[in-house]
Order: C-alpha cells, then structure tokens, then sequence
C-alpha cells in the first residue's frame, strides 16, 4: 500500500462532502485525511484526499470520483513536485520546572504558543507529516492533555494552478422544451 | 417570457418541456400542490398505481421498452422511500429515469416531520445524481439538468425531492437554454487510435468473441453490432441485459454467458483468445471465479462508462464511448484493413464452437408423470407470441427459462432486472412497457413468488386500459432458491414451499391464493393450464382477449431446474449442462 493525494476540485454544494464520504466507505476505500475549503473560485471547493492504496484500486477510486456530478476535476499531486502541510494544536503539559523545555521545543521547530495556563500551554506547528511527528515525539514526554490536527492540504509547485483552466464554464444545451 | 406561476405549475410545466408524457405516481402530502396543476395538464397522462414501487418498475418497463427517459412521483416520507428499490434497480441496469418526490416544508427539513425521510441522502449511493430543490426558481433548471442527466452517457436514475413550500410559493417559468455542469461531461466519441489498436487485436486473433451487454440495447446499436459480427464472422454472445441486441436465431449467435448461460456461450469466452466486450461489465454471474475466467484471452473493453474498464478484468485495449459509435469506427476501421487485404482467421474457431453449440443445445426433460414443464410453456409462448411481441421477466428460474427459450430478434423485446435482481420487477414493468408501446403485445412472464410481490398493479392496468398478458409460472414455490436448497442443502426446503399449511405440514387442499379468482377481482380474465395439450390452446386464447389484461396460471412442474449452471463462486469450466452432467470438448478441434 503507498499514500496518494488526490487534490479534488467539487461544486461548493450542499451535499458534496456527503456523496465523496458515503462513495469512500461503500466501495470499500479507507481515507488518511481528508480536508475540505474554498477556493479562488467561490463557486468551486477543493478537497484533499489522501488514500492509502494500491496502483490500480487508486485509478478505481479517481473513476468512481469522476462519476459524480459535482466533482470537476481531480488531479493526483507528486510528492516531490507539492507542498503539503497539515496544522496541529497541542495542549501540552507545562508547569514553571518544564515550560522552558517546552518552549525551546517550541523554538527548534518554528512552532508557536498560541495560549498559555498556570498548569500547561497550547502549541500551534504546522509542516508536513514526518515534522508533525517529529515534533510530537518531543513533546510527548512532557504529557499532551489534548490534540487536535488538520487533514493534510496541498499544492503544487511552480507557476501552474490546476483550477483557472478547468474552471472556465462550458455550458451545455438543455434539452429544447418540447411542444 | 417569464411568467408568474406557482412552484408547483413550473414543476408540471418543466416536466412537459422536458418531454414527459407518461408519469406513474401516487399523490401525498407534500407532492399535492403538483398534482393540481397535474390534472389539468393534457400532455402528461398521469399513471395512478397501487404502490410507489409499482410507479419506479413502470417507469423502468416505459424506458426499456421506448428508449425515453421514465418519470414516476411520489409524495415524501414513505412514498419515496417505497421507491428505493427501482432507483436502485435501475442504477444496476443503466435506465434513464426521473423520479420526483414531494419533500416537507423546507422549514421543517430535519426536524423528523410527519412523513419526512432523507430521501436524497437514503437515495445517494443508488441513484446517477440527485437534488433537492428548495428554491422554486430552481425547479425548470433542475428538471430539465435531471432529463439530461438521466438519458446521457451512461444512462440512470435522478432523483428530483422538492420541498412543499417551493411548490406552494409563487415563481416564474422559464425553460434553461443552456446547462451548467462543469463536473459532467461523458465521453461518447471513442478515441481513434483505441480503435486502431482494437482493430489490430481482433486481426492478429484465432479465437475472438463479441461479448455484447446491455450497453449495446442502451445505445441502439444493433444494428452496428450486426454489421461488425457479420463482416468479420466473430461468434457472439449476448448477456442476460443483452438479450435481443442479436438475433437468437443468427448462425454466429451463441446464447447467454454465465452461471445459467448455454455450454457455447461459456466455452467460447473460457476458451477465446480475445474477448470484444461491448458495453458489458464483467459481472460476477458472467464470468464466475474471476481468476479463472477466459484465462487466455486478451480483452477489448468498450464501455461509455471509464469507471467499468478495468474494474474486474484487465482491459489490453480500453476505449471509452457510445458503443454505436465505437462499433461503427470498428467496421470503418477493419473495414479498412480488409481493402488492404487484411482480415482475420477464425475458420477452426468458428467451426469448434459451432460443434459445441450442436452437441450442447439448450434443453429440457418433459415430466414423465404428464405435468407441465415450464420451459415447454415459454417455449411455446415464445413461438405463439412471436418475437415482435414484449416480454418482461421477474427474478428466478422463470426469468432464467424465459431467457433461454422465448428466441429474441430484436432490441428492447427482452425487459427484466438483471443487476439487482429485483423479484417483483415483471407485472409493474410489464405495465409501462405497455404504456409504452400501445400497440405491441406485452408479455409478463412472471413467477409464482414474484407475482406475489406486485400483482396489485394489475388494477392499474384494469382501471387504465392497460391490457398485458400475465403468464404466472407457477410451481408452488420460491423455485430458484429451492433449486440451490436441493443442489447444495441436501433437499432442506426451508421455508420456499409458497403452498405448505404449517399447522399440518401439510399441502393445502386448494391455492392460496388462487391467481384466477385473484385476476378475476381485479378486472382481468383469469385462465389457468395444468397439461401440456392445453398450452397452445390457453396462450392462444389469451392472445385473443385485448381489451382488459389477461392472468395465466401455468401450473407447473416443481423439480423443473435451470441448467445449464455454474455453481456459485466456481470456474466456468465446471459448468453442468445437467445435474452432474459435465460437456466434454474436443480440444484438438481447436
């Protein structure tokens, strides 16, 4: 099994998130994150989707996604050739003998306090993945009260954009009213 | 052009822009601001059923039957939750169809309101697209995206739920002149080199087949499908959705594949080198244990739907599109190669498999002790009723017999649920084929258990003029399920004896129900035949009578049993022609 992300442009619709969700779970595909919000267009949301699959049920997955109406355009992004990044809070435990510690671990890894208490503080880190873990593993042993952590979102790189193409109307002829 | 109308008159009047001409429904709560403005409509003739699910299989029986897209209604809540079942089935079988459903005040959406169901949420995952419209400016576009919707591409169900309230507010009508969805845009012009490159396989082949689905009834293109079997001499073999895409009197023509389907029709695919499949799906029933399936033979894949190529078999070749257009640049292509002195060598294939469809004919044993047997009876009515004449099956081994023995010659002559398989589907489909086609003869060839499902809609047929032909083939039992009880359960029927007294364990002294009495309460002429010297006799006089529907009960043999057979989960090459009963083939012929 490897991990793919799927970046899915959709119609900003009631109802869409239900349909991508329910066609995961009844064809038998597992989800690893998904996060959903608008974009440039506020016509059009995008969703990124990571799946943990093989070859061929991934391009299962992508037909099956382009079936439904409301999905505009899928598009699989390359490890090497995307940034992804999830966002991560964390209350950690931190009294006057360990909050320096915590916040040097703070420091190393670009994080950020965003709300401090007598007994614990709470972190703000984004990064990819493999950051995110790092960063946990540190900060375990000072005891994590709660945690909360985005799904992954995730671009590409350089000058190209997957949605002003795509995105440009194409309608089609209604069926003449007859009679 | 816009004027001022009420939600509920935009509704009827985008129906009837769209075309509608036919509507199966029942009225309720919240769908009755449409049925007012309904009754005055004279370009839709409204189809009053017995029960919302009779509305979804007539609506289905309508468009298998004209090609148009059916429209059935109903009201929220129960009504259409009653139509889940023929959304579904109809998902399975490609049939364009929209439903309309009343849904409860848009106030009181979530609030579990008298007769509220999530309808468009319960019906997602069984329908094309669904909407719900709470807007009543939105309902022209809405109907007229849901026609769209349904009769292209890969044709299926929409479901359209508008809510009481955008039906009862005041609006304006306009019809769209354009649509925007930028999310749906199917594929029906086959790539040229995908069929450059199919062209060459079936070339370089020895043993190729054309395996024809449903796709090719859909797209109506048997014509097409005639032309490419006959230019290259490739046998054919046609699915249980396929049925009547290509003659079953043809030389080329093998049967049905499959777990029932004819010992050719199986060999060839389990045998071939190159399967040219047409707008078919590589279905569990067709190709049995998938590992074993037609081990040797490369795969063109044909299908308007990408998501169908590659899902259970590998395709060598994939091409998307319309299957008419895909087999007319197939003969244009090979066509081609010909006048280039190119064509293919299936002499020693041909003449295998036509050994096989020889030595392995379809068949049945006549019961020694005079009763009837059911395949004689479909036979028969198949030879009487003639192949211009409809016939709709149920689900069961009289669907199986029906598929066999009738003889098709032609598209959309053959209706039955063949993905779902839903029991229940043949007297209400039977009723829109009717609707559909006035003027041929509709055929219900139904079971026992089946017509227990649905019969209530022969009032329907009564009250509306509607004159099908019921022939109940019946055996006194669930009697495909009590084949597979007496295969693989040791002759343990549990509970598919549909005549048993459980007080006595006895049989009862006298039907329950008696399908004649029961055709005779509904307005219908009610015959039966229990010998095989009256069939002719009972299906000509049912012939006959065209003013109010007919209701044979074919009393018939119980041990009948559908062969040949492929046992659940096993490979194709371990079909029974008979009860243990394994063909042999002569593989040096090959």
């Amino acid at each position: 099994m490897s991990k793919h992300t799927l970046s899915v442009l959709v119609e900003n619709k009631p109802g869409v998130l239900a349909r991508i969700a329910g066609l995961f779970s009844r064809r038998g595909f597992n989800i690893d994150s998904l996060a959903v919000g608008p974009t440039e267009h506020p016509e059009v949301s995008r969703m990124t989707i990571v799946v943990n699959v093989e070859e061929s049920p991934l391009e299962q997955v992508t037909k099956q996604l382009n079936k439904l109406v409301e999905v505009i355009k899928i598009v699989e992004l390359d490890g090497q050739a995307s940034v992804a990044r999830e966002l991560l809070l964390v209350k950690v435990k931190a009294d006057a003998t360990t909050r320096g510690q915590v916040l040097e671990t703070v420091q190393l890894f670009r994080a950020k306090v965003v709300d401090v208490a007598p007994e614990a503080v709470t972190i703000e880190v984004t990064g990819n993945a493999e950051k995110l873990e790092a960063f946990m593993r540190v900060l375990e042993p000072f005891g994590v009260r709660e945690l909360v952590q985005s799904g992954m979102v995730a671009i590409g790189r350089g000058g190209r954009s997957i949605t002003d193409r795509t995105l440009r109307p194409v309608p089609v002829p209604a069926p003449p009213a007859v009679g | 052009m816009s004027e001022q109308v009420t939600g509920a008159q935009s509704l009827i009047r985008a129906l009837e822009s769209a075309g509608a001409e036919n509507v199966f429904g029942i009225p309720g709560g919240a769908i009755l601001p449409a049925y007012d403005p309904l009754f005055d409509s004279t370009r839709i003739r409204h189809i009053l059923v017995r029960h919302e699910q009779g509305a979804g299989h007539a609506a289905q029986g309508y468009a298998a039957a004209t090609g148009k897209v059916g429209v059935c209604m109903a009201t929220s809540g129960p009504g259409a939750t009653n139509l889940v079942t023929p959304l579904a089935d109809a998902h399975m079988d490609s049939v364009p169809l929209v439903a309309i459903t009343g849904q409860v005040a848009s106030g009181a959406i979530g609030t579990d309101a008298f007769q509220e169901a999530d309808i468009r949420g319960i019906t997602m995952p069984v329908t094309k697209h669904n909407f719900l419209v709470t807007d009543p400016a939105e309902i022209p576009r809405t109907v007229a995206e849901a026609f769209h919707i349904a009769s292209t591409g890969r044709p299926g169900p929409v479901l359209v739920d508008v809510s009481k309230d955008a039906l009862q507010a005041r609006t304006t009508f306009e019809w769209p002149t354009e649509l925007q969805l930028p999310g749906y845009r199917p594929v029906t012009r086959p790539h040229a080199k995908q069929v450059r490159e199919a062209a060459k396989l079936i070339l370089e082949s020895r043993r190729p087949v054309l395996y024809v689905g449903g796709g090719v009834i859909r797209a109506g293109a048997a014509k097409e499908l005639r032309v490419l079997a006959e230019m290259t001499g490739i046998p054919v073999v046609t699915t249980l959705m396929a049925r009547g895409a290509f003659p079953d009197s043809h030389p080329q023509h093998l049967g049905m594949p499959g777990m029932h389907g004819t010992v050719a029709a199986v060999a060839g695919l389990q045998r071939s080198d190159l399967i040219i499949s047409l707008g078919a799906r590589f279905d569990d029933r067709v190709t049995g244990n998938l590992d074993s399936f037609a081990p040797n033979a490369k795969v063109v894949h044909a299908d308007i739907d990408p998501a169908e190529i590659g899902k259970n078999r590998h395709a060598d070749v994939p091409i998307v599109g319309d299957c008419r257009e895909v087999i007319a640049d197939l003969v244009v292509a090979l066509q081609g190669e010909s006048d280039a002195g190119n064509s293919g060598d299936y002499e020693a294939w041909v003449q295998f498999l036509a050994g096989v469809k020889q030595k392995y004919p379809l068949g049945y044993d006549q019961p020694t002790d005079g009763s009837l047997a059911p395949q004689y009876v479909i036979e028969r009515l198949g030879r009487i009723a003639g192949p211009e004449a409809v016939y709709v099956a149920g689900v069961g081994q009289h669907q199986m017999w029906a598929t066999h023995f009738v003889g098709y010659e032609h598209p959309n002559t053959w209706i039955n649920s063949g993905g779902l398989g839903t029991m229940g589907f043949s007297v209400p489909a039977a009723m829109g084929a009717k609707v559909g086609r006035p003027d041929a003869t509709v055929w219900s060839i139904d079971g026992d258990g089946c017509f227990q499902m649905t019969n209530q809609e022969l009032a329907t047929c009564a009250m509306e003029g509607i004159p099908i032909k019921v022939a109940v083939i019946n055996n006194d039992a669930l009697g495909m399920v009590r084949q597979w009880q007496t295969l693989f359960y040791n002759e343990r029927y549990s509970n598919t004896d549909l005549q048993r007294v459980q007080a006595a364990g006895a049989t009862a002294t006298r039907r329950i129900p008696d399908f004649v009495k029961l055709a005779d309460a509904y307005g219908c002429v009610g015959l039966s035949c229990d010998s095989p010297g009256e069939v002719d006799a009972t299906i000509t006089k049912a012939m006959e009578i065209d003013d109010v529907p007919v209701v044979v009960d074919f009393r018939v043999h119980r041990d009948a049993m559908v062969w040949p057979m492929v046992a659940a989960g096993t490979s194709n090459d371990d079909i029974k022609f008979a009860r243990d009963m394994a063909p042999e083939f002569d593989e040096d012929d090959l």
